[in-house]
């Protein structure tokens, strides 16, 4: 399993750069991920990206767009300008989780 | 294996891809087992960037028509993928029964139903069209169908909105 240094943490990933450790996550870590890939943390952000890291505790999957709109309550539309373009997979990497696997 | 990277390792998301991948999926079915493969891959197409184009056409103007977009219908009859007899298919009562399982069997999986599906595509920027003769023939106006459905147009609308995309016929 290849490892990568986001700021001063060395975090363990995929061969894609997802990180695969849940533990190794914190909010700090978050805020860099983001950066890394273009995107500044709002609030709006940070409550999509912790309904996904609570629903992955509870649900053992990376929440797909739907389930963040019908259960995270972040209307569809609203996760498309946050993340733009490919908001889930956008999501569950600054989440420090895997790609979502459903299809919908 | 145990690799260390020295530029961090970040996953591609094709941020400044300017390759302007489009999709256009013609929706020609009516059968609730034929509107789903259309919904599911303008949705995941959606979420991976790319601009997508949706056309119904003949019965596929049940996925837009009002009166009937909630009310597909699955049957066995002519499915031999059902693997059963297929007479059983054309008694009383089983295509409404076929019909209620396979609503079920999507919804346990967290799939939504047609309306609601069309409005995520929508709210994920997908765009939906109606086809002009399919509307002529079933003499409907806009105002039948789907609130969300952009306009009617001809077929050589669609094929010159979407020039340059993949095309998909369901």
């Amino acid at each position: 399993m290849p490892t990568t240094t986001i700021g001063s943490n060395e975090i363990h990933v995929d061969d894609e750069g997802f990180m695969t450790q849940y533990d190794e996550w914190t909010e700090d870590l978050g805020t860099a991920l983001a950066a890394q890939i273009g995107i500044e943390m709002s609030d709006e952000h940070w409550k999509a990206i912790r309904f996904l890291r609570s629903d992955f505790t509870e649900h053992g999957e990376t929440a797909t767009l739907r389930r963040v709109t019908t259960l995270g309550g972040i209307p569809t539309k609203q996760l498309f300008t946050l993340f733009p373009k490919k908001p889930a997979k956008k999501m569950a990497y600054v989440a420090g989780l895997p790609k979502p696997r459903g299809c919908v | 294996m145990t690799a260390t990277e020295t530029a961090p390792l970040i996953p591609s998301f094709d941020d400044d891809d300017q390759n302007g991948r489009k999709l256009a999926i013609i929706c020609s079915k009516g059968n609730l087992d034929m509107a789903y493969p259309g919904l599911i891959l303008a949705n995941a197409a959606l979420g991976e960037g790319v601009e997508t184009h949706l056309f119904f056409t003949f019965w596929g103007f049940d996925m837009i028509n009002k009166s009937t977009m909630d009310d597909l219908k699955f049957t066995m009859l002519g499915n031999t993928a059902t693997h059963m007899p297929q007479g059983l298919g054309g008694l009383p009562g089983m295509t409404a029964m076929a019909t209620h399982r396979m609503k079920k069997s999507i919804e346990e999986i967290g799939v939504p139903d047609v309306p609601e599906f069309l409005q995520q595509i929508v709210d994920s920027g997908g765009h939906l069209w109606a086809c002009r003769m399919s509307a002529d023939m079933q003499h409907l106006e806009a105002e039948d169908l789907y609130d969300e459905v952009e306009a009617i147009i001809s077929a050589s609308d669609f094929i010159e909105k979407t020039d340059g995309a993949q095309l998909l016929f369901i």
